[in-house]
């Protein structure tokens, strides 16, 4: 590869930008071309379910960068107009409008986009939460309450979305309740202790929690619009509004016929990339964890710009294996909640700081004397300072050995 | 280089002390940022970027001709 290639970024949020501000950072000055399937300049999308739901922040709060600053970059922007296609051979990437921007690397960095229930698509009143103008619909749909009758929002899906969705708009004022198989919020991810814990939480701030039950469909008002859940026990529970957070699925439809593998998201080496000059960065990334001996796709925040140094560096010419400790952080009604690490939900889960009366304190995930995770209530720096246990784990080298080489 | 920190934005999660705890720290109480340093060294303007650019939240502003 050149010493200064022509690099194409596919995606414009997050990590699309911290692709071209980590290249800028690393003394790439050569052409960078980003193409984004919004039709927005990046913006953050954590605060979508919190500040910008919640009203707290106007939309325009989200803007990653200030216009002065992504003018300094000296990128060309192609926004509007999502990625149809990718010949990795030729490392040319095809636009819906018929655009062709090629280059010497390609970083992919489109995403995800919410699942859906069956049945979803034509009923008014059903929202997913991944964009700015979700955001705003779904904060339009419970605050166009009067004499609407419309006050009643379910969440469907009791994972990290859902369950600060449903903080928020309860939050609100609005009837809320949150539905999904598991018996407390996010046990899948955090085990009984901690999911416990969040169900009291919500419940104690007037969530109407509705678990251990699976949702079977939608019900239709008659007229196109939604008029509660469905749950597999027979039950209806009755909504005006409805929110499916029940997961993401990786941005790759696009990639069809590249030749590129795809499995649950592009699939990428220890390097993250996916063939000669083609990487992944974020949540559409699937790549191989050596200290973990794995293949792992995060869809969090820091992963995108993490993983962004990684791959601007091996773009440069720089490569090593990315081994990074996962991070993700969320906030429902006053708790602040990080996570460091990968906990899972047969771990052993113990407070060793603080304590759940006290509001505040950190658990620690193990698995025999492995550190697989610590998790911060109201004690951030405390669990970050944890962190250091969570960080040996997940450089320890793997026990199967080097890594394999995607396809 | 002059930095600004956004204590309303910061979520605390700390990849700016990890990458730079010359300058930056976290408050015992509630992990909100705290800037030790405003207008550092320049042996620390890399990682300062680095950090203001990492930060989940877009926290940190870097002014670089103040």
């Amino acid at each position: 590869m050149s010493a200064t290639p022509r690099v194409v970024v596919v995606g414009a949020s997050a990590a699309g930008l911290a692709t071209v501000e980590a290249l800028r950072r690393k003394g790439h000055d050569g052409p960078v071309t980003v193409v984004g399937a919004e039709p927005y300049p990046p913006y953050d999308r954590p605060p979508l379910s919190k500040q910008v739901l919640a009203g707290s922040w106007p939309p325009e709060r989200t803007r990653l960068r200030t216009a002065e600053v992504l003018e300094g970059l000296g990128a060309e922007w192609v926004l509007g107009d999502p990625a149809t296609g990718l010949d990795p051979l030729s490392r040319t990437v095809a636009t819906a409008s018929g655009r062709a921007v090629g280059g010497d690397a390609v970083v992919v960095a489109t995403g995800a986009r919410p699942r859906t229930l069956p049945g979803q698509e034509p009923l008014t009143g059903v929202h997913v939460l991944r964009t700015l103008d979700e955001a705003a619909a779904l904060r339009a749909d419970l605050l166009d309450r009067g004499g609407n009758g419309r006050g009643r929002l379910v969440v469907v899906g009791e994972g990290v979305l859902g369950a600060e969705a449903a903080a928020t708009a309860c939050g609100l004022g609005v009837d809320t309740a949150l539905v999904g198989p598991q018996r407390v919020p996010m046990e899948a991810q955090l085990g009984p202790l901690v999911g416990g814990l969040l169900a009291e939480l919500h419940r104690g701030e007037g969530v109407r929690l509705r678990l251990g039950a699976a949702v079977s469909g939608l019900a239709d008002d008659g007229g196109g619009r939604v008029r509660g859940v469905l749950l597999d026990t027979g039950e209806e529970l009755p909504a005006d509004t409805v929110l499916v957070a029940v997961g993401a699925r990786p941005e790759t439809d696009w990639l069809e016929g590249s030749g590129l593998e795809v499995s649950d998201g592009l699939v990428c080496d220890a390097h993250c990339r996916a063939a000669e000059g083609v990487y992944a960065v974020g949540d559409v990334s699937r790549w191989y964890h050596e200290g973990l001996g794995r293949s792992v796709r995060l869809e969090n925040r820091t992963n995108a710009v993490e993983q962004a140094g990684a791959v601007a560096a091996a773009v440069l010419g720089d490569e090593r294996p990315y081994v990074p400790v996962p991070y993700l952080w969320t906030d429902q009604f006053g708790a602040k909640i990080q996570i460091h690490g990968l906990p899972s939900a047969s771990a052993e889960a113990e407070v060793v700081e603080g304590s759940p009366e006290d509001g505040r304190f950190v658990v620690r995930f193990r698995r025999g004397s492995r550190t697989e995770g610590v998790l911060g209530w109201n004690m951030p720096k405390q669990a970050r300072q944890w962190r250091r246990e969570v960080a040996e784990a997940f450089a320890a080298p793997s026990p199967v050995g080097g890594s394999p080489v995607a396809g | 280089m002059n930095i600004t920190v956004d204590e309303d934005k910061c979520c605390g999660a700390g990849q700016c002390v990890l990458i730079t705890p010359e300058v930056f720290d976290q408050r015992d109480e509630d992990g909100i940022v705290v800037l030790l340093d405003a207008a550092p060294g320049e042996e620390h303007h890399d990682a300062v970027r680095e950090s203001a650019q990492v930060c989940p939240a877009a926290a940190i502003t870097v002014d670089e001709d103040a």
